[in-house]
């Protein structure tokens, strides 16, 4: 059922939305990990904008939507705020990530955005990140394995 | 001409503002649309692990949530990529190629795809959707990477390494 679900209308929204996330990320010049090292190291603040411009229309377009909207009209999902849970994985994650990001200046989305403005050394990144989620898929499975089994494995 | 202000703009922000600025409205727009036409919170990292769906058999990476939505996650990236591509070819001044070295995004790449998985975020999901939703669990999770990455990068710079 998973594939038939997501009507023309529902993936020609995806597009849009892609198109115009990628077209911001390559304009605010965050495909270039120059400029985020940058911003790390102190030489120029820009990044500050970028993430503050896009949360603050987030913020607002959530929510309005959730005022004034019911439900989104391709999937008739409720507008509405979706939390994740806090839990010691969240400062864990954003350690490791944060010391991934240090040494590269490259995040999920702006490497992809790299591809397209020509940026082909990326591929070694993104290599890397799926080789990570694999890692930790691949952890995280072994150790609710063991746990199930007890003690005695092994 | 006179006066800090103009002064301080220029060494915080050696390369203007509007530029960032106008990008990072449109990354918000972007995610934006896709919300109010899906209900969707999209954020760019869990393409990774819905990606590998299509290729691995572990439980793990084959959970609903990743199966149903893998489709449209590789839709969204390869129109993220066609968007900076676009950018590129109008208003932007040509291709362009890091000159970062390998070793960098090869580990950083690693740690990233790692710790976003385990963190249940990235820049997009928690630093741009989470913040948005005045979500404490974002919050945390952005100024946990925001201080760290900014240690290491100050890191290298100081044992010398660059670009």
């Amino acid at each position: 059922m998973s594939d038939d679900e997501h009507g023309l209308g529902f993936m020609l929204v995806v597009i849009l939305g892609g198109l115009i996330f990628g077209f911001g990320l390559a304009l605010s010049n965050m495909a270039r990990p120059e400029v985020v090292i940058d911003f790390l190291q102190f030489d120029d603040f820009g990044l500050v904008f970028v993430m503050g411009g896009a949360a603050v229309v987030t913020g607002t377009v959530f929510a309005l939507a959730e005022l004034f909207g019911d439900k989104a009209p391709l999937t008739g999902a409720r507008y509405g705020r979706r939390l994740k849970s806090f839990d010691k994985n969240v400062v864990v994650g954003g350690v490791i990530f944060g010391v991934g990001w240090g040494i590269s200046g490259i995040c999920p989305g702006a490497a992809y955005a790299s591809i397209g403005v020509g940026n082909y050394p990326i591929l070694i990144a993104i290599g890397g990140m799926f080789a990570g989620a694999y890692l930790q898929g691949l952890w995280r499975a072994r150790r609710a394995d063991s746990a199930a089994r007890g003690t005695s494995a092994d | 001409m006179t006066g800090l202000t103009p002064l301080l703009v220029d060494s915080l922000f050696p390369n203007g503002i509007a530029h960032y600025a106008l990008g990072g409205l449109l990354i918000g727009l972007g995610t934006a649309i896709i919300y109010l036409g899906t209900g969707i919170i999209a954020g760019a990292s869990t393409f990774l692990e819905s990606t590998l769906s299509y290729v691995s058999d572990l439980p793990r990476f084959n959970k609903a949530k990743y199966v149903t939505s893998r489709d449209w996650r590789v839709v969204f990236t390869l129109s993220i990529i066609a968007g900076a591509a676009i950018y590129t070819v109008t208003l932007g001044d040509g291709w362009w190629v890091s000159d970062v070295q390998p070793w960098r995004f090869a580990v950083g790449g690693v740690l990233v795809g790692i710790g976003t998985r385990i963190g249940k975020g990235c820049t997009s999901g928690h630093g741009v959707c989470g913040v948005g939703s005045r979500s404490r669990t974002s919050f945390v999770n952005v100024a946990t990477f925001m201080l760290v990455a900014i240690g290491v990068a100050q890191l290298l710079q100081a044992m010398g390494v660059s670009p």
